[in-house]
């Protein structure tokens, strides 16, 4: 598969922080990544960095196996960083025009992107005049104008109310549908989950992991257990092979790791045997957030 | 290069202070023509500026390049203003990740500077033209395209000034902040250490000393005319003032200013390739 970004070793140091230590993995087309990280995890540097507005200390990264210059490149990549940046004085078609000046593509396209972020009716309105859901949405149709090889977006819901953030998210979706690679940097664990098939876990300018969402942990899942015989049930657990281990929070509800496969219903039979009838059960898989956790967590 | 061109102009002229600024540099220009018709009459003393010689060709080269160079800090203010603008609404930024480079930018901004420059040589240039054949005394072809030189120099005077503001304006990145830091660099670094070389030493080696300076060599390019009019001069022979003054754009004057301009666009380059934004 084509390589659309390849990340070498990449290192950048403000004075006597390392905001990116030797972080290395690759973007290939057709799929949507996410990057993860805390707050000042260096996301944002790292991106700056392939986006050339931040300049790296070592190491190297390549735009499309490296045979174009990177502003080049860029002409190829429809990115949006942090806050949306336009002229306040100018309206937002006279801002998309300036665009497709710097991007070098014919300027027809302008009133379709507006359509597809639903801002056509104020395509001439002053930037200045807009809210901050509709500067964001403006910033992505700015990002379509070029019909990018990949669409690069760096905390696309920050600040934005939850009407603001939905529309924004199905944006996306819609855009990831047609088969655009899609490369989001988010600290909004559910974000990643809902869109992204691959994600790079970066902590402290670190990579803790790269590749598919679902083969980040090679787990079972676990089971939510509720009953009105807790001790029996937690001692029953404790001797079955099939779970690693458990917990209990103060309400009483189990939380039981499986180390095996196994399912809700065959487990809740085998209870029932023992005399064990259960109030609560619910099987689940880690979400996102908590593989994240554990992950992070265990570099502590 | 046409790219760039265009690209500066959508930021300038969709900016209404910009706008408003450049349309009332270019009254301004024209304003000059408003020169002719001063007329002072002070009991027997009668004086029309018109009919003093200041319209004559080739004087009037001299005389208007000298006044027009005066209100170049009208476009001085727009030129700050489009650095430092990029920079306080992150749009350079923006810029840059939309795939222009970091050299585009710095030239489309000369570029930008070079044809402000160049207008204005033209503005001026038919203004004068115009004054002349209105208001000279004689209007023989060898006197009207005599000391074309100060069109040059007017020309190499505006753009060097604009590279240093240009520069300013990437150093300091606010376009107030940047405007005082050219007032302070003129009054500490150029005017007040000239006047005080010039009361302790000598004219001369201040003179000297500050021809190296940027904005002691744009000075320099046109020297002031009023000592070179007749009527001046009469009086300053009257008075016993010997006025004998070098008016000549030298060459040497112009390459000074060229390199400094070279070294502002340079500097600016240098800046934000090492910045991170």
């Amino acid at each position: 598969m084509e390589n659309i970004l390849t990340l070498t070793n990449l290192t950048k140091e403000f004075g006597a922080i390392t905001a990116v230590k030797n972080l290395s993995f690759t973007i290939k087309k057709g799929n949507v990544y996410g990057i993860l990280g805390p707050n000042g995890s260096g996301k944002s540097t790292t991106l700056g960095i392939v986006l050339n507005v931040v300049n790296k200390t070592s190491g190297q990264f390549t735009w499309f196996d490296g045979n174009t210059s990177t502003h080049d490149a860029l002409k190829k990549v429809g990115a949006i960083i942090e806050r949306p940046n336009f002229y306040p004085y100018m309206t937002a078609s006279q801002n998309l025009k300036l665009v497709c000046k710097i991007k070098e593509v014919n300027s027809s396209k302008i009133e379709e992107k507006l359509e597809i972020v639903g801002l056509l009716d104020r395509k001439d309105s002053k930037f200045r005049t807009f809210s901050l859901g509709m500067k964001q949405r403006l910033a992505i149709a700015s990002a379509l104008l070029n019909d990018p090889e990949i669409l690069i977006l760096d905390e696309p819901t920050n600040g934005l109310d939850p009407q603001g953030i939905h529309q924004i998210r199905e944006i996306i979706k819609k855009i990831a549908a047609q088969g655009t690679t899609i490369l989001l940097a988010s600290h909004l664990l559910d974000e990643v989950e809902k869109v992204c098939s691959h994600v790079v876990i970066i902590r402290k300018g670190m990579k803790l992991y790269s590749g598919r969402v679902d083969e980040m942990n090679a787990s079972y899942g676990f089971f939510e257990l509720k009953s009105n015989q807790n001790s029996i049930l937690k001692e029953w657990i404790a001797k079955h092979k099939d779970f690693k281990n458990f917990k209990e929070d103060q309400k009483g509800k189990i939380t039981a790791f499986l180390a095996h496969e196994l399912d809700a219903e065959s487990l809740n039979r085998q209870l029932f045997k023992e005399g064990i009838v259960l109030t609560h059960i619910v099987k689940r898989k880690e979400s996102l957030e908590e593989q994240f956790l554990q992950l992070t967590n265990n570099l502590k | 290069m046409l790219r760039l061109l265009h690209i500066e102009f959508i930021k300038l002229w969709n900016n209404k202070s910009s706008k408003f600024l450049i349309i009332c540099y270019f009254g301004l220009l024209t304003s000059i023509a408003l020169f002719a018709s001063i007329k002072f009459e002070i009991g027997f003393f009668k004086f029309h500026l018109a009919d003093s010689g200041v319209f004559n060709f080739p004087y009037i080269w001299h005389f208007n390049t000298f006044i027009a160079a005066l209100l170049k800090l009208f476009l001085a203010i727009i030129i700050v203003s489009m650095v430092a603008n990029e920079y306080s609404n992150k749009t350079l930024k923006q810029n840059l990740i939309d795939g222009l480079s970091k050299k585009e930018f710095i030239l489309s901004k000369f570029l930008t500077i070079l044809a402000l420059s160049f207008i204005s040589t033209i503005f001026i240039f038919l203004i004068s033209l115009i004054l002349g054949f209105s208001f000279s005394d004689y209007n023989i072809l060898d006197a009207i395209f005599k000391d074309l030189e100060y069109l040059v120099a007017y020309f190499v005077k505006l753009t060097g000034f604009f590279s240093f503001c240009l520069f300013i304006g990437i150093l300091i990145k606010r376009s107030a902040f940047a405007l005082g830091f050219l007032f302070m660099w003129f009054l500490a670094v150029e005017f007040l250490p000239y006047m005080y070389l010039w009361s302790h030493y000598s004219k001369k080696l201040a003179d000297t000393i500050y021809s190296f300076f940027p904005l002691g060599s744009m000075w320099n390019l046109i020297a002031q005319p009023f000592t070179r009019l007749n009527a001046i001069k009469s009086i300053a022979k009257q008075v016993g003032e010997d006025v004998t003054y070098d008016y000549i754009v030298h060459w040497h004057e112009i390459i000074i200013v060229l390199i400094w301009t070279a070294i502002f666009i340079f500097l600016s380059h240098y800046l934000l390739r090492k910045r991170d934004l």
